[in-house]
């Protein structure tokens, strides 16, 4: 016998029997599937979650002073943000500060206590460049504008007072007199507490809203390779006398911990995966030993014509591969599409790991030479005259 | 004359409580261009004694030669080559592959010789022909009917030419009209110059051979050709 005439010998069984032939490849298609989409799908979401984190920066710091039993922010010492600007490697500082009982409503007519869960902050014209952040509508707050009745609004803010876009002498309800929207503001990823806010400037909070100019939170960026080393400066230098009281947080820290969180979710569907594929090995090892029992006659009419053992062997080897591998070829084509189809709905680039495929595959012939092997060596050891016997 | 088949005080045993033993010393030898009946009621070792022919199976004593060779210490690889280059078998129940067009039928005769896929068709075709079959070389075997589906797998047991056919009981599922075609393309083949040895438990059949070889409970009782070497 060639070795050229082993595929197609070999397929002598799958297509007598081909609803059975896919039936048993669809249980290994289906465990490679798996195994491929949760390895692209987890690429692809971390390499998205990575570009956000290269995006927003790792240097930006917060500095809080934790929240009072009411709920509010609790404020730092009015020096605070002065002394943070004298911290080697802090690039720039924007204090902000929750107003305590200041609620901003869209007319005069809203009831004081359906504030929307909107808040309203005191903050430096610098916040912007601190926080990177980009204008949607209109304009930011500038040393000028702080000092009047005008606010700009975070972008959930914007959206609870449905304020879509900025038309002329747009005016919002605010601790009791009529402030000026002069700004809408894109979302900030890493300051989500911004987009609930109406932010004013410090100078027209102290003198409307009668704020004392304490900062309650204070936005820090650093140079790049020194946010660890001012990230240790940040308690004592707020607040000399109570630094244990200062908190001082990355947010960026929360996106790389979600990069670790998918990591560990990833190993429990890459289990369930190794499960389904083992399943489906299990189904490949049922039917081959069951092809055995009903083929032999095959098996003696085959030695009759002079194939030896190995050769008949072979034959059952090379169907069990075959069917594996066309379980492994659907199911890398599977997973391939399942990951473009949600990295599609995720607005994901679609990452596809070399070893997905690749991978897949050589899994799949392994459960196949695995489940084959077994039923080739029965039928190898299979006496001709038993075979010819059976029928 | 070449003998082809030899047998030499041949038994078999197979071990039970208590043991059969289908074949008790046969003696006997085919040559070449021969076409033997080996005649028999049913329980009396025809099939034992095919089997060991064809060197399916290994005689518990005495010696099976195959074109001179004993098969009797040979490992599976030679005697797999046995098979494949020196004996043609056919088979009661036609034993065709369902997924296969007659045509691929016959060339698998030749599959485990190691003959190259395009060869192996053009021979089949000509063996097709040979019976009388050149015009169904792409019917699956369902769709032809029994003496048809007999004819294809007779042309697969001559297709590498060799040495000898041994048919077991090749009319056994036939009608009489497919019967006594079957016979007359036989006794054509051998007169082309194929050995064939039929086993059969119909002495109409055996009749038309040109010796009879009668066996009964595993003994060779008459042997119209027994005094040739």
């Amino acid at each position: 016998m060639r070795p050229a005439d082993l595929l197609p010998v070999g397929t002598v069984g799958l297509r007598a029997r081909p609803l059975r032939a896919g039936l048993s490849a669809l249980g290994v298609a289906i465990g490679i599937a798996a195994v491929v989409a949760v390895l692209s799908i987890t690429r692809s979401s971390q390499a998205d979650l990575l570009a956000q984190i290269d995006r927003l920066g790792t240097n930006l710091l917060i500095v809080a002073n934790g929240r009072s039993i009411d709920g509010q922010e609790a404020e730092l010492p009015a020096r605070a943000s002065g002394m943070l600007g004298r911290v080697g490697g802090v690039r720039h500082v924007a204090p902000t500060a929750q107003l305590q009982a200041v609620g901003v409503y869209r007319t005069d007519k809203v009831p004081a206590f359906l504030t929307g869960a909107l808040v309203v902050r005191a903050c430096d014209p610098a916040l912007l460049a601190t926080l990177d952040g980009h204008v949607r509508h209109g304009g930011f707050l500038n040393p000028a504008s702080a000092r009047y009745p005008a606010t700009v609004l975070g972008h959930e803010a914007a959206k609870g007072l449905g304020i879509a876009a900025l038309a002329q002498h747009t005016r919002v309800w605010l601790g009791g007199h009529w402030f000026t929207v002069v700004g809408i503001l894109d979302p900030f990823p890493l300051a989500p507490e911004i987009d609930r806010s109406a932010l004013v400037g410090f100078p027209v909070a102290a003198r409307l809203l009668g704020h004392d100019g304490r900062p309650s939170r204070i936005y820090v960026r650093t140079d790049t390779e020194q946010t660890g080393a001012v990230a240790g400066l940040l308690g004592r230098t707020a607040d000399p006398e109570h630094p244990e009281q200062v908190q001082a947080s990355r947010p960026s820290d929360a996106l790389t911990a979600r990069i670790a969180a998918k990591s560990a979710t990833t190993g429990l569907f890459l289990g369930l995966g190794a499960v389904a594929l083992l399943v489906g090995g299990i189904g490949i090892a049922n039917v081959m030993v069951i092809g055995v029992l009903e083929r032999r006659s095959e098996i003696g009419l085959r030695r009759a014509l002079g194939a030896a053992r190995g050769h008949v062997a072979a034959q059952f080897l090379v169907e069990s591969l075959l069917l594996a591998a066309l379980g492994g070829v659907a199911g890398v084509t599977a997973g391939g599409a399942i990951t473009v189809a949600i990295a599609g709905r995720q607005q994901w680039a679609v990452q596809l790991p070399a070893v997905a495929p690749w991978g897949g595959l050589a899994a799949a012939l392994a459960v196949g030479a695995v489940a084959g092997l077994y039923p080739a060596l029965r039928a190898a050891r299979l006496a001709p005259t038993d075979a010819l016997r059976s029928v | 004359m070449t003998p082809i088949l030899e047998l030499d005080q041949v038994r078999k045993v197979y071990a039970g409580t208590p043991p059969v033993e289908p074949v008790r010393g046969v003696t006997l030898t085919v040559t070449e261009g021969e076409l033997v009946a080996v005649v028999g009621p049913s329980g009396s070792g025809k099939t034992t004694l095919l089997h060991l022919m064809a060197a399916l199976d290994r005689p518990t004593s005495g010696t099976v030669r195959v074109a001179g060779q004993p098969i009797g210490g040979l490992p599976d690889r030679r005697v797999a080559g046995l098979r494949a280059h020196r004996l043609g078998v056919v088979f009661q129940q036609f034993f065709l592959l369902e997924s296969l067009s007659a045509l691929d039928n016959v060339a698998t005769g030749l599959l485990y010789r190691g003959v190259a896929g395009a060869e192996r068709r053009r021979l089949a075709r000509q063996a097709l022909e040979r019976v009388g079959l050149g015009h169904r070389l792409d019917h699956r075997p369902t769709a032809l009917s029994g003496g048809e589906r007999q004819r294809v797998a007779i042309a697969r047991a001559l297709v590498g030419h060799p040495q000898v056919v041994l048919a077991d009981e090749p009319t056994g599922n036939l009608d009489s009209a497919a019967t006594a075609d079957l016979v007359a393309l036989l006794q054509a083949l051998n007169r082309q110059g194929a050995t064939l040895l039929v086993v059969t438990h119909d002495h109409g059949v055996a009749a038309a051979m040109a010796r009879q070889v009668e066996l009964r409970d595993g003994q060779v009782v008459s042997d119209s050709g027994g005094g040739r070497p």
